[in-house]
């Protein structure tokens, strides 16, 4: 027996009628056909799946698209603005902060809540901040240095080096 | 719900068994027999993911136990189930022998060694695990009679090739063929092979006309797709009581499971294990290597690293620090006495290979200068009087990469060219095709780069394209590092082609002769007038609006570069790991890690591959191993029990580079992608063994971890 939810996804009111057993990931990508939100696991464990909840990330491949009923939902389509990218976006491109790209979408979403609480985390900070996503590519070392660059931009502060440093 | 399709359907087809890329076979769904915990036994077809799931359940089996073999060994023994029975005449469960060296010679200078080390090392099944998993979009047009494939493939034209192989005598011709391979999500060996799942689609989109998408959920994936490694590995090591590496002798065992599913190349059923004699100057090696069947999931692929060579290089890594206990010198000069020197190359090693340059002693100097490498012994004095544990890890390896000269290398008799095909248009922006394919590996900026620099067009003029057999060349794809060293050399050499046309189009416009020619890049200008000139985009246009009379007109080139040699890149990887003396977790201080690729045409790509592939190298060194009991079950088949390192797990690494050009590559390029899986896991066993080695502890099977150390630790007496 199908369900009416209404939610808003990227800013957009949506109605759709859905199947209770239905998780949001697949609501999002198959009926709302955005595909930027990822599926990496069946285990809660990669966080390529992760979108802002009414502004706190969370696992869409582990939340019923019923229990979305009523909120608001971001993925990273709605992260650029028409200004252009979100300094996360910015800080990923600047700094080499994704290889395939198939971890990103959640990486930064992840992010924005972590920054949202914590404007200027430490490196640790950071590496326990998105220790739910997992990433195959890229070692973490860029994906830490595009966090703190968008964390500069984003409290106004000088921006760090987007240089590689070699020892 | 569409359909339920089981073996005895896809046997009216003779589409139930589908060869490996090894030439050993591999069912597509069984008929009778299930080899492997995991392996599929029906497909359901239906219009969303939910419904199939509902067949899914619905789907009876009923299965008769046998026995499994699971250990190896056990396979070998005499009276073992022979696992195999559909091929004929099969009475054991023995797939190949190899061997490389001398192996008379080798027992000799064994005999009369003064010091010999001997060490029996398991390097285990792992997965790739990209994030993205596998899976396709069969695309059948029964009215065109035409297949378009969008399928996460590292290997697009070669798949085409074996669909038309395996599908050709139901009339899917290779023309008849288009393999898409979009932005895929990671690859690193495992979206190489076909697997069934993209096979079923296939046959079904085929039957029904619908396309027929497949996506394996996590769990599947790594339950079932190819794994990577299960090599058990006796290693010896021979040499002088001063400290001499002498010879070096291994026995290998490697677990294929229930089919030889390996990505290598025809003629290398071990791929380039014999990389394993190592970055030392001896002259004498004997390395033999036998496959069995085993009830596990077929493979053997290369979990980012170029054909087998992770574990040839762990096993000599770690034998060489155990040479070095056992002589009782310290591991960095022991190595630094024994490295082959820079002007001894090029460098035939004992088993076959010709190390094309190097420069080991460079590469390890400097690690050792980033990481206070005396200091850094100085502070282990004092830290294990006061009872803490810190070791010193170093590994310094050569790999082996860019398959391959055709005369050596083929997968399934295709020989292992690559191939770039640059078409520059009239307003002199250009499009670059290859035949290679990347997962992230940023081809698109690398690729643009070489081709800018040759030709002089801006990199951002330069679109550069993959992953679409209707569109780019034939060409082997991408994985074993070897994209830049072939499909990059490719962009190179066809770039120079064109050079060599604008030149005589130059001499033409400027009404002069070539030789008066002088290129700088951009434009060719008259010797002593560098006014007279004409740039790139001019001769560009020119060959499209005005070209010399009986030349060919339009400005294209495509070159499929057939590498004379393999390329040999290496490194120096020093890490520093501190242990809780009590829960026996362990840390990575630091790790520093000088990589030497040859040339470097973009660092902040070639640091980003090195920062991933540590990463890749520090998962099975400490977390990464997919475990089996003895009645066959798998037992941490998903992502919350085999365990990714996330960001936590994962240091700080800092790296840096030497350069030593390969002197064969038409821009002294080697690859790099997958040197730091390659050499990461030594040098981080060889720092937990080098902060335990003074507790009586000689070596450690990976994965370390604190739990196995523990084990060992009470063994020898430290834990009560
Ligand atoms: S897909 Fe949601 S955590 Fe992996
Ligand atoms: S960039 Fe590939 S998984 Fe993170």
């Amino acid at each position: 027996m199908k369900k009416t939810i209404n939610i808003k996804l990227n800013g957009t009111d949506h109605s759709v009628e859905v199947e209770p057993r239905k998780l949001l990931v697949h609501l999002i990508r198959e009926d709302l056909s955005m595909t930027g939100t990822h599926i990496g696991c069946d285990t809660t464990s990669c966080g390529a799946c992760t979108v802002l909840i009414d502004g706190r990330s969370a696992k869409s491949c582990t939340i019923l698209a019923i229990q979305a009923d009523g909120k608001e939902i971001t993925t990273v389509e709605g992260l650029a603005t028409a200004g252009g990218l979100h300094p996360l976006q910015e800080g990923f491109k600047e700094n080499h902060g994704l290889q395939c790209g198939f971890c990103t979408p959640g990486m930064m979403i992840r992010a924005v809540e972590l920054l949202g609480k914590n404007p200027n985390p430490t490196e640790s900070e950071i590496r326990w901040g998105i220790s739910g996503n997992l990433c195959r590519c890229t070692g973490y070392n860029n994906i830490v240095k595009a966090i703190q660059y968008a964390s500069a931009k984003m409290r106004g502060a000088e921006l760090p080096s987007t240089e590689p440093e070699f020892v | 719900m569409v359909a339920v399709v089981t073996g005895k359907d896809l046997e009216k087809y003779n589409l139930h068994w589908m060869p490996t890329l090894m030439s050993d076979t591999q069912m597509v769904l069984p008929t009778d027999t299930v080899m492997y915990q995991a392996q599929e036994v029906a497909a359901v077809i239906a219009t969303d993911r939910y419904t199939a799931r509902d067949g899914k359940e619905a789907v009876r089996v009923e299965y008769e136990p046998m026995t499994p073999v699971m250990d190896p060994y056990k396979s070998m023994e005499p009276g073992a189930p022979v696992l195999r029975p559909d091929k004929p005449g099969k009475t054991d469960n023995h797939i190949w022998h190899w061997e490389a060296g001398d192996r008379a010679k080798t027992e000799e200078v064994f005999k009369n060694a003064d010091v010999v080390v001997k060490q029996h090392m398991h390097i285990p099944r792992i997965h790739v695990a990209s994030i993205e998993t596998c899976g396709c979009v069969a695309a059948y047009d029964k009215i065109e009679n035409h297949l378009t494939m969008y399928m996460t493939t590292q290997a697009p034209h070669a798949i085409r090739t074996v669909i038309a192989l395996v599908a050709g005598h139901v009339g899917l011709t290779e023309e008849k063929i288009r393999v898409i391979s979009p932005d895929i999500g990671g690859g690193f060996g495992g979206k190489v092979p076909v697997y069934p799942g993209y096979v079923i689609a296939i046959a079904v989109s085929f039957l029904t006309g619908a396309p027929v998408k497949w996506i394996e959920d996590r769990s599947e994936n790594l339950q079932a797709d190819s794994f990577a490694r299960d090599y058990h590995i006796t290693a010896e090591m021979a040499g002088t009581k001063e400290g001499k590496i002498l010879a070096t002798r291994f026995k290998v065992l490697a677990d294929h499971g229930y089919t030889d599913a390996s990505a290598n190349p025809s003629k290398f059923p071990t791929g380039l294990f014999s990389i394993g004699t190592g970055s030392y100057n001896y002259d004498t090696a004997f390395m033999e290597a036998d496959a069995v069947y085993t009830n596990k999931p077929p493979g053997g692929v290369a979990y980012r690293c170029s054909f087998r060579v992770t574990e040839a290089v762990h096993a000599v890594e770690r034998m060489t620090d155990l040479f070095a206990k056992q002589v009782g010198k310290d591991p960095a000069q022991l190595r630094m006495e024994n490295f082959i020197k820079k002007d001894e190359f090029p460098w035939k090693s004992p088993t076959g290979g010709t190390y094309d340059s190097g420069d080991y002693h460079a590469g390890l100097e400097k690690a050792m200068k980033a990481i206070a490498y005396d200091e850094m012994r100085t502070e282990q004095i004092e830290l294990r009087k006061q009872g803490k544990l810190m070791g010193i890890g170093i590994s310094t390896f050569t790999e082996i990469v860019g398959a391959g000269p055709s005369k050596d290398f083929d997968i399934l008799g295709i020989k292992m060219f690559d191939s770039a095909e640059i078409r520059v248009h009239p307003t002199g922006k250009a499009i670059a095709r290859f035949g290679t394919k990347s997962q992230g590996q940023g081809h698109e900026t690398t690729y643009a780069q070489i081709i800018a620099e040759e030709l002089g067009i801006p990199a951002a003029h330069i679109q550069v394209e993959e992953g679409d057999t209707d569109t780019a060349p034939y060409g082997l794809g991408t994985y074993a590092s070897r994209s830049t060293p072939t499909a990059g050399a490719a962009a190179a050499v066809a770039a120079r082609k064109l050079r060599d046309k604008a030149r005589k189009i130059a001499a033409y416009l400027l009404e002069v002769s070539e030789e008066d020619l002088e290129w700088e890049p951009g434009k060719f200008f008259v010797k002593g007038a560098p006014d007279k000139a004409k740039t790139i985009q001019e001769i560009v246009f020119a060959a499209y609006t005005n070209h010399p009379q009986g030349m060919e007109a339009g400005f294209e080139a495509t070159h499929y570069y057939d590498p004379p040699n393999l390329t040999f890149p290496s490194g120096a990887y020093i890490c520093i790991v501190d242990i809780d003396p009590e829960t026996c977790e362990i840390k990575i201080r630091r790790f520093v890690a000088i990589d030497d690729c040859g040339n470097i045409i973009n660092p902040m790509i070639v640091q980003g591959q090195v920062h991933g592939g540590l990463t890749q190298g520090l998962a099975p060194a400490m977390y990464e191993e997919l475990i089996y009991d003895e009645a066959g079950n798998i037992l941490n088949g998903t992502l919350m029990d085999y365990l990714v390192p996330t960001a936590v797990e994962s240091p700080s690494w800092e790296t840096g580079h030497t350069v030593t050009p390969s002197p064969h590559h038409p821009i002294g390029a080697k690859g790099v992608g997958e040197s730091p899986t390659v050499g990461a896991p030594p040098a981080i066993v060889n720092a937990i063994v080098d902060a335990v080695s003074h507790l009586g502890i000689k070596h450690l099977e990976i994965p370390v971890t604190p739990y196995k150390l523990f084990k060992e630790l009470k063994k020898v007496g430290y834990f009560k």
